[in-house]
C-alpha cells in the first residue's frame, strides 16, 4: 500500500484543467474537488457550470480559470443546457457538420442547484439518455449565498436559515438521497466521492465520463467556511465523513451496487461532528439520532451492495491513524 | 416553381422549419403551440427531418437547452406561448446577451389568471425587454417567410441575436390557409449553414456566460443596445433578398391606404386582417381612413413609424394586453413615447380589447375608429379605452 501511496500520483498528469488564480475561499475542499475531477479527464470536454461558488470563483469578465470550453448560464438548468450541447453536437456529426470528436459534456453544480432548484432538469436530462455526466459538487448549503440550508443540509446542522436557538436543533430535515435518485432514473453509472479520497474520485469521474449514457457523481466538498470548521483539515473532514459512514463512498454499475470502501466498523459520528462548528449545539439526544440514523442507512447500502462480510479491522489504532492521514 | 397548398397554419409552421434545416427542436407541448412542435416530431420520426428533437420536461428546460444547442453551433428552434414563455423567461434574457442565434415561434395566447387558452399579447409583452428580435406575423404566408427570414437574420455574424416569430394563437396557428412553400433548393439558397463564430469546441475553448462585475457590466449592455439597434439595417437586408428570391416584400409597417389618410388605425397581429376589411367599407363609404400594421416590435422601427404618420391628424393603436395600472395599451405607449419630441405629431388615441381570445368583428372595428376619432375631437378623461367590455 505504502508503495502505491508514492507511485500512484506519478500516474497523473500534471497537467491541469482548472488553473489556480481563482478566488474560493482558503481550504475550499470545491475547489479542490472540482480541480481533481477535471485532472482525471483530458480536454475533449465541455462544461456546463451552474450559478454557484465555483461559477463565481473561476470566472469574472474578462478572466477564467478554465483551460475547457465553458459555459454559464443560470442555477437551475445546467443539466438542460448540457442536452442541448450534448444533442446540438450529436445532429452535426450525423449530418457532416464539422465538429471534433469524441466530445464529452460535463455539467456541474452544488448541492442547491442539484438537490433543490435544479432537480427537475437534472432528473428529465437523465430521463431522456443523454450522453453526459453531471457532478454534484455538494458542501452542503447555499455557500455562496451565504451558508443558507438546502435539502443536502445534514440533519441538526446550523446554517443562516437554520440556526440553533432556543426553539431549534438546525437543520430538522434529513439529507436529500440524491445519489439514490439518480440511481432511481436506472442510468448507467452513479457514484459518490470526496476529495479525501483523490484517486477514488478521480477514477470515479473518469468512468462516469467514459461511460456511454448519462451518468452521475455526488462529490461531498467540504467547505470550512460554511461548516465553521478549520481550513486545514478539510480532507480529514472529508476522510471523516466517509469513515463515519456520514457519506458512504459507493458506485451503482449498471445498477449493481458496489461499496468502494469496506470498512471493519464505523467510527462514531461524533469524530466527525466535533470538528464542525456548525454541530457545536447538538445535544447527545439529536447526535445519538444522528447515529442510530447514519447505521441504518449504512446497513441498507450494504445489503444493497450485497456485503454479508465486513473488513477486518487490524486495529482500532490502525483506523484512526488512517483517517489522520 | 412554388408550391401554393390549403394547410392548417401551425402545420406551414413546422414545414418552414423544416425548410430551414435546424439541428436541434427542444419544445414542451402547451395550447397552441402543440400542432407546430407535435408536426416536427412526426417530421424528424419520419425521418423528414434530419434533427435532433428533445422533448423537455418544461420550457424553462427547453430554452435552456436551446442555448447549449446554439452555443455549440447547432442551427436551434423551439416554440411556445403564454405560461410557457412565462416559465422560461428568465432564460430568454440570457439568449440575447450570450448572442444565441435561436428561433422561437411564440402563438400568441393570454396570461393566466384567469386561464385562458386564447390569445391576446400579454405573453409577448412580458419579453418586449429581453433584447430578442420580436417579428410579428398577421396570416399564415407571413408566418412561413419570417420564419426562415427569422434563421437568416438572427444568424448573421452582423446580428447573432435571438428571434421570436409572433402568431396570434388559435386565430392563426389553427386556422387553414393557402401558403405558397418555396422549394427547398431555393431556401438552401437563401439560406446560408449557421456559421455561428464562437461555438464550444475543446479545439477552440471559449468561456461562455462569466459574470460581470460594475466595473464591465454596464458596457455589456450597451454593447447588446448597440447590437440590437444595428440589427435593423440587416433586417430590412434580409427582407429585401427574401423578396428578391421570392417576391413577398416585407417592412417594419406595412401601410394600407395610410398615406394621406387624416384617420388611422394601427394593429399589431392577425386582427389586421378584419381591421382592413372595416378600414375598406369605410373608405366606400366616404370616410378619410387608413391603416397601419406593425411588424417589427423589437428593435421598434421609429424612423418607420415616424414616416408612416406625417399625415396623419388622429392615430387609433388598438392593442391586445393591458400595462395594469399604467398607461393601457404597450404599443400605445410606445408609439406616444416615439412621437413626443415630434413637431408635427397626431393625436394618439389607445384602444384595449381582444383580451383572452374576445374576437374583434368588422362593426367592433368601425366602432373603434369612430369612437377614437370622436375622442379625438372632445377628449376623455380615461388614459385609454377598453373596447367591448360589459361593465
Amino acid at each position: 500500500m505504502e508503495k502505491y501511496a508514492v507511485y500512484v500520483p506519478r500516474l497523473i498528469k500534471k497537467k491541469e484543467n482548472f488553473a489556480p488564480g481563482h478566488r474560493a475561499c482558503i481550504g475550499c475542499g470545491e475547489a479542490l474537488a472540482v480541480r481533481m475531477a477535471f485532472k482525471a479527464l483530458d480536454n475533449n470536454v465541455i462544461v456546463v457550470n451552474a450559478t454557484g461558488c465555483m461559477e463565481i470563483v473561476a470566472s469574472q469578465l474578462p478572466f477564467t480559470s478554465w483551460h475547457l470550453p465553458w459555459i454559464h448560464t443560470l442555477f437551475e438548468n445546467a443539466a438542460a443546457v448540457a442536452s442541448g450541447i450534448e444533442a446540438g453536437y450529436k445532429a452535426m456529426k450525423r449530418k457532416g457538420i464539422a465538429v471534433p470528436e469524441n466530445t464529452k459534456v460535463v455539467a456541474i453544480g452544488g448541492d442547491g442547484a442539484t438537490s433543490d432548484i435544479g432537480l427537475q432538469a437534472i432528473s428529465g436530462a437523465l430521463e431522456r439518455g443523454h450522453d453526459f455526466t453531471y457532478i454534484c459538487f455538494d458542501n452542503e448549503a447555499y455557500m455562496n449565498t451565504g451558508i443558507q440550508r438546502s435539502s443536502a443540509t445534514p440533519f441538526g446542522a446550523a446554517t443562516t436559515t437554520s440556526p440553533a436557538g432556543k426553539q431549534s436543533f438546525g437543520q430538522f430535515s434529513w439529507k436529500k438521497n440524491m445519489p439514490e435518485i439518480a440511481a432511481a432514473h436506472n442510468i448507467p453509472y452513479v457514484a459518490t466521492a470526496t476529495h479525501g479520497y483523490p484517486f477514488d474520485l478521480m477514477a470515479k469521474v473518469r468512468k462516469a465520463v467514459d461511460t456511454p449514457g448519462p451518468a452521475y457523481i455526488h462529490i461531498l466538498s467540504v467547505c470550512p467556511t460554511g461548516w465553521r470548521s478549520a481550513t486545514d483539515t478539510v480532507n480529514r473532514q472529508s476522510r471523516l465523513a466517509v469513515q463515519t459512514g456520514m457519506f458512504p463512498l459507493f458506485e451503482v454499475d449498471n445498477g449493481v451496487y458496489k461499496m468502494s470502501i469496506n470498512l471493519p466498523r464505523l467510527r462514531p459520528i461524533r469524530d466527525y461532528l466535533k470538528i464542525q462548528g456548525r454541530f457545536r449545539h447538538l445535544s447527545d439526544d439529536i447526535i445519538d439520532q444522528i447515529q442510530e440514523r447514519v447505521e441504518l442507512e449504512y446497513q441498507k447500502l450494504l445489503e444493497k451492495a450485497n456485503v454479508t462480510k465486513r473488513a477486518k479491522s487490524k486495529s482500532k489504532k490502525g483506523a484512526a491513524k488512517a483517517s489522520a492521514r | 416553381m412554388a408550391t401554393r397548398v390549403g394547410i392548417e397554419v401551425s402545420i406551414a409552421i413546422a414545414d418552414a422549419v423544416k425548410l430551414a434545416n435546424p439541428d436541434v427542436v427542444a419544445a414542451y407541448p402547451i395550447t397552441p403551440q402543440t400542432h407546430i412542435v407535435e408536426h416536427l416530431a412526426e417530421l424528424v420520426a419520419n425521418g423528414e427531418l434530419d434533427a435532433e428533437y428533445i422533448p423537455v420536461e418544461s420550457e424553462h428546460s427547453a430554452m435552456s437547452a436551446c442555448l447549449g444547442s446554439a452555443a455549440a453551433g447547432a442551427r436551434t428552434f423551439t416554440a411556445t406561448a403564454s405560461q410557457g414563455l412565462a416559465l422560461m423567461n428568465e432564460v430568454v434574457y440570457v439568449a440575447s446577451p450570450m448572442r444565441l442565434p435561436i428561433v422561437m415561434a411564440v402563438a400568441n395566447r393570454a396570461l393566466s389568471s384567469p386561464l385562458s387558452i386564447w390569445c391576446d399579447h400579454s405573453d409577448m409583452m412580458s419579453v418586449r425587454d429581453t433584447g430578442w428580435i420580436q417579428i410579428v406575423a398577421e396570416n399564415g404566408q407571413q408566418c412561413v417567410d419570417n420564419i426562415i427570414c427569422a434563421f437568416r437574420i438572427g444568424e448573421d455574424n452582423r446580428v447573432l441575436l435571438p428571434v421570436m416569430v409572433h402568431m396570434d394563437g388559435f386565430n392563426l396557428t389553427h386556422v387553414i390557409e393557402p401558403i405558397e412553400f418555396p422549394e427547398q433548393s431555393e431556401v438552401d439558397k437563401f439560406l446560408p449553414p449557421n456559421n455561428y463564430p464562437l461555438p464550444l469546441n475543446p479545439d477552440k475553448p471559449v468561456a461562455m456566460g462569466d459574470f460581470a462585475p460594475p466595473v464591465i457590466f454596464t458596457e455589456t449592455k450597451w454593447a447588446q443596445e448597440v447590437n440590437i439597434q444595428n440589427s435593423k439595417k440587416v433586417i430590412l437586408e434580409i427582407w429585401d433578398k427574401y423578396n428578391k428570391a421570392f417576391g413577398r416584400q416585407y417592412y417594419p409597417i406595412e401601410k394600407h391606404h395610410s398615406d394621406g389618410a387624416k384617420v388611422v388605425l394601427m394593429t399589431m397581429g392577425a386582427v389586421g386582417e378584419t381591421a382592413s376589411v372595416a378600414i375598406d367599407e369605410m373608405r366606400a363609404g366616404g370616410q378619410d381612413v387608413g391603416q397601419l400594421r406593425l411588424r417589427l416590435w423589437r428593435p421598434f422601427p421609429f424612423e418607420e413609424l415616424r414616416e408612416a404618420i406625417k399625415d396623419t391628424d388622429v392615430l387609433i393603436v388598438l392593442d391586445r394586453a393591458i400595462s395594469f395600472g399604467g398607461p393601457g395599451g404597450p404599443v400605445a405607449s410606445e408609439i406616444k413615447a416615439a412621437l413626443y419630441d415630434q413637431p408635427k405629431k397626431p393625436r394618439i388615441v389607445s384602444f384595449v380589447g381582444g383580451l383572452g381570445g374576445r374576437d374583434i368583428t368588422v362593426a367592433g372595428f368601425k366602432d373603434i375608429v369612430n369612437k377614437g376619432m370622436e375622442i379625438a375631437r372632445t377628449g376623455s378623461k380615461n388614459e385609454y379605452e377598453i373596447h367591448g367590455v360589459r361593465e
